[in-house]
This record gives structure tokens, C-alpha cells and sequence, in this order.
């Protein structure tokens, strides 16, 4: 396998040093081997906010602005860009319109998935009419992509509320007592299964979700209700990967064939599951966590990934604006694993 | 000997005394319940707080990077803040988050909002040890 060559990891690392001091079109992206080089930029979790008229978060702008820069910088581009979700804070046409407007300065094609925050206000039709369908499959390269909206609820909770903003506002909260578990849903599960038919065991299969297809907190919907269907279903493939966002921290996990890894907001980090005192949670023990956030500096623990799927299985590259880059991709075993980081001799700050 | 003795005469006086005049040192579990709900409320004005955007100009909530008050440790504070440069109380560090990324006005250290915040943020972390100073 390709990710044994030592030229390559080589690469990885150096990569992982040089990106931090020299400008990114000096950073090549070609990888030499048997397989074809598929490169994806992601950008997540904008949470592009309107204060009033024709006033913005000045904050969530300005990440959402350098990670569209930055990748616009690659050379040669990427394959596509995927944005992954909350691309508004409250759904309004005028924060999607505003995101939408800094997401078109990218020079590559976008795909894009569908967050809680874009969706809640009118169940994700202006985000429609602006991407595209909320779900869809393509293959690439020989690997077979598929976007899922993880988002959804019950109806029941959908219809309880007296208004539209009513129940966007309630689902904003990421720890409102009053929300809802994120679900797949039945009709799309089906949709899945016909889509997933077609495609062969052993091609390389990646998933592109907001919510993790995997339970870690309940609390903060770090949560897919049918997330033991959904891995069912992908677990027959041989090489199969899902990657989110909505967690805005790194994650990484393996649950049987799947390898899980979640992507960096580009507005604000959020506390890992275990600094809630209250509330049992599980984050994945083979997650190395990131250092604390320091709020001092705005664009602490955010950033952007540049995915390299070229054997399938993912290595993310994790570009933060203003910490240590992280590379988080398959060990000899296919297995997730950081190798720099949790060999540093720093260790990871604790979280508490 | 005869010191001793004069001085458990005088506690047992007084004593004595307390005991059927006075019951400042005393409360039932009513009272402590009724101390429980003032403390309760407030907390709970802290919360609205915390989630809504009043505090600051341009919308932002507090509960939007710190859901449930997580990651603000009020059981390390006073401790030293490298950025501030000196040991400062939970309320500083409050105020700070108030002026920048909510870029409201900060809130007088005796401001009963601040006090609500504050309530708030303890009974997030109750049960948690105190360790004080700590990063």
C-alpha cells in the first residue's frame, strides 16, 4: 500500500513544517504512486451571523474569508471544495446569501452539505434553491462520494413550535434541553441503501455528513440517532470513511471498517464533550485532543482541511490559523492516527 | 482551678441565655430551601443571560462557544491570566468575552447580571473540586 512508501510520509511531514512559513503555492500537492492524487479542500462551520441590514459578525466573516483565501492559494488546485455544513448561524436568506457570496470567490467546484443552522428556519429550501439537493452521490477518481443531510429530526418536533424563527432559535442552541436528535431519517436511509447497491465492495467509499454517523454526546447532538443503521450499511464496504463537521474540534475514530474523522470550524472551536461536568460522553479513545482554545486570539483553534483521498482512505491536513498543523491519516493497520502530534514532546493540554 | 471553674460558669450563662432569647443560629429546612430557590433563580437569570444577545452589540451569546458554561473553569478563578497579565477574578475574564467577542460594554463587577453569570457558571461546574490558580 501506498501509505507505507517512506518518500511519502516523508513528504507528509515536511509539508507539515513548511506550510506554516511559506506561502501554499509553493506547497505541492502531487503524490507519486499507484493511485490518482484526489485532493479536497474542506471548509465547515462558518456560522456567517447578521447583526442587522447589511452589518455581519465581524469574527465568523473573517474566518470564513481567510479559509476561501488560503485555498484559492493551493497549487494546483483541489479536486472540489467541500463546505460542510452551518454555512449561516440562523438560517436567514440574507446570512446564506452573504456565505454564499464569499463560498462563489473559489476558484474550484464546491459540494456542499447541509447544516442545522441553514436548515431549521424553512427546512432547508433557500439552501436548495442556492446548492442544490440536500442529499446526492458521484464518483470520482474511482472513489465513490456520497453527501448526506444527517440534520433531520422527528416531525414531531419539527410541527410542536409556534413559529419558523421559534424553531430555528431552539435548534441553535447547541445546548438547549428543548432540541432535538440529529437523524438521517428512513427515506433517505432507503435512497442510501438503492445508491450504495451499485457501487462495489471494495471501492474506496467516502461520506461527507454535519453530524458525526456516530454517538459521542447527546448533549450537544455530537449525535446521529440512526447512526448504528447507517454504520450496518456502510460496514460492508472494505474501505469506507465518513467525514463531518458540527463538532468544530478534531475527532477521529474506527468503527469496524469506517474511519471517522470530523473537520475544523472556520468561526469558533467548541469545548470537547468530557469539560461538561454533568453529562457522560464518549469521545473516541483514539482521539488525540487539540490544545485548549485561548480566547485571546479570535482565530484560535480554527481553520480549514486539505483531504488527501488518494488511496481512500483520508489523511486530513489540519491548516489552523493560529496553532500547531496537524495530519491525522491511516497508520500501516488503515487505522486513523496522528503521528507527529502524539509523539510531540509538549503533551496535549488537558481539557477539564 | 478556680479560673476554670468561673469561666464554664459564664459559658453556661450565656448559653443559657441564648438559648431562650436568641435563634440567629439557627434555621429549619424551609429556610435552607427558600435559600436554595433565591440562589436557584438567580442562576437561572444567569442562563438567560448566558444564551441570549444582550449582553453584547452584535448578536453573539456567550452559551455559543461555551455551551452548558463549558471550558470557563469559575472553580480555578482568582488565578493568573497571561493575557491580562496579572491574577484576576471570573468577572474580569467575563467582562473581557463581553468586550470582544460580543463587543458589548462590560458590566460593573457588582452588577447583579454579573452575579447572575457568575451563579450560573458555578452550578454548571457543581460538584467539581476547587482547584484554585489552576490552567
Amino acid at each position: 500500500m501506498i501509505v507505507n512508501n517512506p518518500n511519502r510520509r516523508g513528504f507528509l511531514k515536511t509539508t507539515g513544517l513548511v506550510a506554516a512559513t511559506l506561502p501554499f503555492t509553493q506547497v505541492k500537492l502531487a503524490w507519486a504512486g499507484a493511485h490518482p492524487d484526489i485532493n479536497i479542500a474542506y471548509i465547515s462551520d462558518s456560522h456567517i451571523q447578521q447583526i442587522k441590514g447589511a452589518k455581519f459578525v465581524r469574527n465568523w466573516d473573517r474566518g470564513l474569508i481567510r479559509a476561501v483565501a488560503e485555498t484559492n492559494l493551493l497549487d494546483p488546485q483541489p479536486d472540489f471544495v467541500v463546505f460542510g455544513g452551518d454555512l449561516a448561524q440562523l438560517g436567514k436568506k440574507s446570512e446564506l446569501d452573504h456565505g454564499a457570496e464569499m463560498m462563489s470567490k473559489l476558484r474550484a467546484p464546491v459540494k456542499y452539505v447541509m447544516g442545522e443552522h441553514d436548515f431549521y428556519l424553512d427546512m432547508g429550501r433557500y439552501w436548495e434553491k442556492l446548492f442544490g439537493p440536500q442529499w446526492y452521490s458521484w464518483d470520482h477518481k474511482g472513489v465513490h462520494f456520497v453527501v448526506l443531510n444527517s440534520i433531520l429530526t422527528y416531525d414531531e418536533w419539527v410541527n410542536k413550535w409556534p413559529s419558523d424563527v421559534e424553531r430555528m432559535n431552539q435548534m441553535a442552541g447547541l445546548d438547549n434541553p428543548n432540541g432535538s436528535p440529529f437523524m438521517v431519517g428512513e427515506a433517505q436511509r432507503k435512497w442510501l441503501e438503492k445508491d450504495l447497491s451499485k457501487v462495489s465492495k471494495d471501492t474506496p467509499v467516502v461520506v461527507f455528513s454535519h453530524s458525526p454517523l456516530q454517538k459521542i454526546f447527546k448533549n450537544w447532538n455530537f449525535w446521529t440517532e440512526d447512526a448504528e443503521q447507517l454504520q450496518k450499511m456502510l460496514g460492508r464496504f472494505s474501505n469506507v470513511n465518513v467525514i463531518y463537521g458540527h463538532v468544530h474540534q478534531i475527532q477521529y475514530n474506527r468503527i469496524g471498517n469506517i474511519n471517522f474523522h470530523s473537520v475544523m470550524a472556520t468561526a469558533w472551536p467548541w469545548p470537547y464533550p468530557e469539560s461538561y461536568a454533568q453529562a457522560e460522553s464518549h469521545l473516541p479513545v483514539l482521539t488525540v485532543p487539540m490544545n485548549r482554545a485561548d480566547p485571546f486570539h479570535e482565530r484560535d483553534a480554527t481553520g480549514w482541511q486539505l483531504i488527501d483521498v488518494h488511496t481512500g482512505r483520508p489523511t486530513l491536513k489540519y491548516n489552523l490559523y493560529n496553532n500547531e498543523n496537524r495530519i491525522v491519516g491511516p497508520n500501516d493497520k488503515g487505522v486513523p492516527e496522528d503521528r507527529t502530534y502524539a509523539k510531540r514532546t509538549t503533551p496535549p493540554q488537558k481539557h477539564y | 482551678m478556680i479560673r476554670k471553674s468561673l469561666i464554664l460558669a459564664l459559658v453556661l450563662a450565656f448559653g443559657a441565655l441564648f438559648a431562650v432569647q436568641a435563634s440567629g443560629d439557627t434555621f429549619t429546612e424551609k429556610d435552607v430551601e427558600r435559600w436554595m430557590e433565591q440562589y436557584k433563580k438567580v442562576a437561572q437569570e444567569g442562563r438567560a443571560l448566558w444564551t441570549s444577545p444582550e449582553l453584547g452589540t452584535n448578536g453573539v451569546a456567550c452559551a455559543q462557544c461555551h455551551p452548558n458554561g463549558a471550558n470557563t473553569h469559575p472553580e480555578t478563578y482568582p488565578k493568573f491570566q497571561k493575557q491580562l497579565g496579572k491574577v484576576v477574578p471570573i468577572r474580569e475574564m467575563i467582562n473581557w468575552c463581553i468586550q470582544n467577542p460580543l463587543e458589548g460594554e462590560p458590566l460593573k463587577l457588582d452588577d447583579p447580571k454579573m452575579t447572575a453569570i457568575e451563579a450560573y457558571l458555578n452550578w454548571e461546574r457543581r460538584g467539581v473540586k476547587l482547584e484554585p490558580g489552576k490552567h
